[in-house]
């Protein structure tokens, strides 16, 4: 009703958070070790914002944890992203977020694989490339404006 | 001329005037004071000064009477201030030079009560024809400010005559002020105009202008304020100014209407609480122009607002608003107000409830509920329209997300609302839609899905809090329902709402839940084992005792009513007399498992706490369930000890079910009334002293059983030590204990001696509740010194086997009187303090000092009605810490654990308040406590340092030691124990919130070191790195 900001998708469908994972037994135990799994990676990307909505990628239905693949043993993690339109500008934002936050939370061994939803972004390909090119990444993060929003999405949302 | 004081008058005059030394006029004022000459005395001494050609010299002498008069004006005779006044006002005509004199002469003679009449107005008068203030200085505004103020205070009649010239001195007065500390000044003689009925005649729209020009205020205070002036003092004063006169409305409403417009956030708050102010006060004629416009811009604040202050600020200016028109009085001929705009919120609103995608159903409903809430008619127009089609859509809907949502919305909508409570002849507004909207409540219950069954519950039992709502075939059929879920629902979610609706229902319908609740619970709870295929062995499946342990929950929960209680509580003490005596009479497990008991007894505790304060229960639990409890626990305690190598063994001589006992008999004895309490404590000191068991059902017990034998055996009556502390502990201070020495003396020698190790701990518990209470004198001196002396013989004979015990009686007497400031604690404690060099004590020593600091949970605290000082721990603290600090010096290197691990149990008690003050002197040895290689102590110092580095102030304290700090913290990343590298890793994160300049240095060498945590083999311990790493990643770079 007020005109005065311009976003691409207004009024985007919010879904539901799902709940905190629940600590078990096993998670207490000292001595048992807990491999890295599918809901670990979802729960270190659900909660990163969006660039445009004050909402969580999870609420936006960009991340889902079955879209979430990880693979400890052979150190890989692949994460697809389903952006809220296909033509969304903010999805090469979005995906190199979500990198990072995995390069700073995962242990060096891994190999971090992030691409869009097949079918689901109109410039799927372009972005996916970029995506996976170490020197873009590398070169994207020296811009100190693509790093100050990068890190808004991935600061912690009471700050 | 009086020359008597020190100094002569005209001396003084001459050296303030010509000489302009400032200090002449504080002792001119002294001199007026002291009598030493009069104020007529004064001003002829300044006759020349003040009639000089020099305006400067007219101002300084004219400085020194304002001065004297501001010191004396309480003195001044009516004659004096009127002739003074006169002066005063014909030199404002003076030159500018001598103005500010002039003006602090007439504030000080403001505050003179003798004021002759007419004078007020003349001065005032003057005040606006010859001062032109808004090109004065600061202080000089505030003078008139305040003379103002004062001439209120003095001559409000003669004020009001004045009329509304007086208004528009004023306005003229205070037109284009800028500082706020006048501000406020000028606000309040706005408010007193306003309030006090001052004449605004044409002036009102000026008053209005002048003063609504400052709205919404937008003000920083700036650093170091010295003023303390916040905005939120100058929004409090404007509003009131605002707010203070049903005149104002035309113009303020548009006014709110526009601000509500802006873009900045404490605008649109800052409208929308005055428009909730204003409207309070209103009545229709005020609104009625603007009542299109105020609901469009509350519904778009409220639609589109992304702050949850604004959008309730929005809310309870609806509500204002509704309540307003509701107070309007209807008239035959126009339309009902109220109904014209409830109609315009409802249209607005209803669409958005019936749209598929639900996407603006929650503002909507708001909005709708809030309206509702203001009055019993608004609540009866809007229940009218919204709920049936609420309940239509939820009967059509099939998405369980979507249906719960309405089913949410439903519920505020049922909720009872304050002022929507229907008066005496008036019926419930849900009176109408009962029948459908139990159904509704009736079939969400019987959904499989969570969500729903707790909305559902929720809804029952607002519906049930308003009465007439439930008819009795309705509370029948709901009862049914909640039993069903409670036999049947194993949701985390669903059994909590269950219970909580379950318990807010039985007081008030609690026949219904006697006959169709409780008798099926209890039937569920004594239900034998299914059989197996078979037919040969009974099988517990763990399902079985989760139900029934539920079930006994259940039973507590819905005991909230005295006729309630007489069915469940002998329930539950069937439960605990059957575990008894199956086991006497067949081998093998019985019906309960240990598991099934103590929760029995924590429902028992539950009820004992819920009917605190009725004496019909009360008398209930002293006539049956303390006997009967006593009676078992004894019986059972006497019979092994009889057939002591025979099995089976009663479980209620297991020590977890005797610990779960252990509450229910000291809630239920601390809650007694001080006869029955006094009662109690007679027959169980005599049961243990004497063995009199008259008092105790049951008819097998052995005649006079000696409760307090010493017997070596594990299963022994001497563990029943523990009842008696549970009765005796917990009783009120005023009930006097019978017999106590002789009592003491054999709680000493039971703690002194006993080998097992559940008795001796619980006759020093028990011996120590009762020295707490015990009042001061010879009496407890005496018993003190006997006590002290065994305790200090048996801990400094070191071949002894018996000192554990000693130790673990010192603590507990040391804590009795430490928490009731006993000058005798200090001895004990300082024995504790030497135990931490004893080779083979020092580690228990240690731990004491954690028993000492905190709370225990069965004896000594406030619900035992414990003598008990909220300081002690502070007081302990300040005593000792240099003692700990010099004994870790002195002490050699393997000792020094000890001195650490005390220390960290004391801190990590202590305030926080206090733990910053003593942080920077403790720092260094904390330090050295992380480095301890004690496991337990590195675990309690970072729980001690975590929540002090939350706190930002103690980043200064903390600067010289942050390099220490950093690197013990990275050290302790790869700890063995998970649960210190998990405090670790908090430490750590809490670290990246200091100040940048003093944590940059460390950024690098941080990451580099939690990149090994994020590949623990813990998952707990990777989130918090993952936590840290990605803090300590953001330090320093843009966008954080």
């Amino acid at each position: 009703m007020s005109g005065s900001t311009r976003l691409e998708n207004a009024n985007p469908l919010i879904f539901e958070r799902s709940l905190e994972r629940v600590v078990t037994a096993e998670e207490e135990d000292e001595s048992l070790a807990d491999p890295i799994d599918d809901r670990e990676i979802f729960d270190l990307i659900r909660s990163i914002n969006d660039p445009e909505h004050p909402l969580s990628l999870e609420e936006l239905n960009v991340v889902e944890q079955v879209r979430v693949r990880v693979n400890d043993p052979e150190s890989a993690v692949s994460v697809e992203f389903t952006p809220t339109i296909p033509h969304c500008s903010m999805a090469t934002l979005i995906g190199l977020s979500i990198k990072v936050k995995l390069l700073r939370s995962l242990p060096h061994r891994f190999k971090i694989d992030v691409h869009i939803t097949p079918g689901t972004h109109a410039s799927e390909e372009a972005v996916n490339k970029q995506l996976a090119d170490k020197e873009r990444v590398a070169a994207a993060l020296e811009n100190s404006q693509l790093l100050e929003v990068v890190n808004q999405c991935l600061s912690s949302r009471t700050a | 001329m009086a020359t008597d004081g020190a100094v002569p008058l005209p001396g003084l005059v001459e050296e303030f005037v010509a000489g302009q030394q400032d200090g002449g006029a504080a002792a001119a004022a002294a001199g007026v004071k002291a009598g030493n000459f009069t104020i007529l005395q004064l001003v002829e001494a300044l006759g020349p000064t003040l009639t000089s050609s020099q305006s400067q010299t007219r101002a300084r002498g004219i400085q020194l009477l304002s001065h004297v008069l501001s010191e004396c004006s309480g003195r001044l005779s009516e004659k004096e201030v009127e002739v003074l006044v006169a002066f005063y006002e014909n030199r404002l005509k003076d030159d500018y030079v001598v103005t500010p004199h002039v003006l602090h002469g007439i504030k000080a003679l403001t505050k003179s009560p003798a004021w002759p009449p007419g004078l007020a107005i003349s001065v005032l008068k003057s005040l606006f024809q010859d001062v032109h203030v808004q090109s004065l200085m600061l202080l000089e505004r505030s003078c008139i400010y305040t003379i103002l103020i004062n001439l209120m205070e003095l001559k409000e009649e003669e004020l009001k005559g004045l009329g509304a010239d007086f208004v528009f001195g004023f306005v003229q007065a205070m037109d284009g002020e800028r500082d706020p500390r006048n501000l406020l000044l000028a606000f309040q003689i706005a408010r007193n105009i306003l309030h006090r009925g001052y004449e605004l005649g044409s002036f009102t729209e000026e008053l209005f202008e002048v003063t609504s020009c400052y709205f919404p205020i937008d003000f920083s205070p700036p650093p170091n304020d010295p003023h303390g002036i916040t905005q939120q003092e100058l929004i409090l004063a404007l509003r009131a100014v605002l707010t203070g006169t049903v005149c104002f409305a035309e113009f303020l409403l548009p006014l709110v209407i526009e601000k509500l417009d802006s873009d900045i956030q404490s605008a649109k708050l800052d409208s929308l609480q005055t428009l909730a102010a204003c409207a309070s006060m209103y009545g229709y004629r005020e609104l009625k122009e603007f009542l299109p416009g105020l609901w469009s811009s509350l519904r778009r604040e409220v639609f589109q607002t992304a702050s949850e202050k604004v959008e309730s600020a929005g809310l309870s200016s609806l509500r204002a608003i509704t309540s307003c028109l509701s107070r309007s009085i209807l008239s035959s001929d126009g339309d009902d107000a109220l109904r014209v705009f409830l109609d315009l919120i409802i249209q607005d609103c209803r669409h958005h409830l019936c749209e598929p995608d639900l996407k603006l159903v929650w503002p909507s409903a708001k909005l709708l509920q809030a309206a509702a809430s203001a009055s019993y008619r608004a609540s009866h127009i809007i229940a009218g329209a919204v709920i049936p089609q609420l309940m239509e859509q939820y009967n059509n809907q099939t998405q369980c997300a979507q249906r719960r949502t309405l089913l949410d919305v439903l519920q505020g909508f049922v909720q009872p609302a304050q002022d929507g409570v229907p008066a005496v002849a008036e019926e419930s507004v849900l009176c109408g839609f009962r029948e459908p909207l139990c159904e509704v409540v009736f079939s969400a219950l019987s959904e499989t899905n969570a969500g729903l069954q707790v909305t559902a519950s929720r809804i029952l039992s607002s519906l049930g809090q308003q009465p007439g709502l439930l008819s009795t075939s309705h509370v029948e059929l709901a009862v049914d329902h909640l039993r069903r879920l409670i036999l049947e629902e194993e949701d985390t979610q669903v059994c909590p709402a269950v219970l909580e609706c379950s318990g807010s229902l039985a007081p008030l319908y609690p026949d219904v839940f006697a006959s169709a609740m409780i008798p099926q619970l209890k039937a569920e709870i004594f239900s034998e084992p299914m059989l197996r295929d078979n037919g040969q062995e009974a099988v517990h499946t763990s399902s079985q005792h989760v139900v029934r342990q539920r079930c006994m929950t259940a039973l507590a929960a819905v005991s909230c009513h005295p006729t309630l209680v007489q069915q469940t509580a002998p329930v539950l003490l069937q439960v605990l007399s059957s575990s008894h005596t199956d086991v006497s009479f067949s081998i093998g497990s019985g019906l309960f498992s240990t598991d099934d008991i103590i929760a029995a007894c924590r429902s028992l505790q539950q009820i004992a706490e819920q009917v605190q304060y009725a004496e019909e229960t009360g008398c209930f639990f002293h006539d049956v369930i303390i006997p009967h409890l006593l009676g078992l626990t004894v019986q059972a305690g006497l019979q092994c000890d009889n057939q002591d190598s025979i099995p089976p063994q009663s479980p209620l001589t297991e020590e977890a079910i005797l610990l779960a006992i252990v509450p229910v008999l000291s809630t239920a004895c601390a809650h007694l009334q001080s006869e029955l309490a006094a009662l109690t404590a007679s027959r169980v000191v005599s049961l243990f002293l004497d063995g009199d068991t008259v008092f105790l059902p049951g008819n097998n017990l052995p005649l006079q059983p000696q409760l307090f034998q010493k017997a070596s055996s594990s299963c022994s009556g001497s563990q029943l030590v523990c009842l008696l502390m549970a009765c005796v502990c917990s009783m009120p201070k005023s009930v006097e204990i019978p017999q106590v020495d002789r009592l003491l003396s054999e709680l000493e020698e039971l703690s002194c001696t006993s080998t097992h190790p559940f008795s001796f701990t619980l006759a020093a518990k028990c011996f120590a509740g009762l020295i707490n209470k015990r009042s001061a004198g010879q009496a407890l001196d005496l018993v003190l010194e006997r006590t002290i002396k065994r305790i200090t013989s048996e801990l400094d004979c070191m071949s002894s086997s018996l000192r554990t015990q000693a130790l673990t009686l010192l603590l507990w007497v040391a804590k009795a009187l430490l928490i009731r400031y006993h000058p005798l604690a200090t001895t004990l404690t300082d024995k504790i303090f030497s135990l931490l060099m004893d080779p083979e004590l020092a580690p228990l020593a240690a731990d004491g000092f954690s028993l000492l600091m905190s709370d225990s949970v069965d004896v000594l605290n406030r619900a035992c009605h414990a003598d008990f000082r909220i300081m002690y721990r502070q007081r302990f603290f300040t005593e000792n810490s240099a003692k700990l600090v010099e004994g870790f010096n002195s002490a050699e290197k393997e000792m020094k654990s000890g001195y650490l691990k005390a220390l960290s149990h004391i801190v990590n008690n202590l305030p926080r308040q206090v733990q910053l003050t003593e942080l920077p002197a403790l720092l260094p040895l904390l330090l050295e406590a992380l480095s301890c290689p004690d496991q337990a102590v590195q675990l309690s110092t970072l729980s001690c340092l975590h929540p002090v580095l939350l706190d930002p102030p103690a980043s200064p304290a903390l600067a010289p030691q942050l390099d220490g700090l950093i690197f013990r913290l990275l050290g302790l990343t790869t700890s063995p124990a998970m649960k210190v590298r998990i405090a670790t890793l908090r430490c750590l994160h809490a670290l990246a919130r200091f100040p940048d300049h003093m944590i940059l240095p460390f950024r690098a060498r941080v990451l580099r070191a939690l990149a090994t945590p994020l590949d623990d083999h813990k998952r707990l311990v990777r989130r918090e790195a993952v936590a840290a790493r990605g803090e300590w990643f953001l330090l320093g770079s843009p966008g954080r």
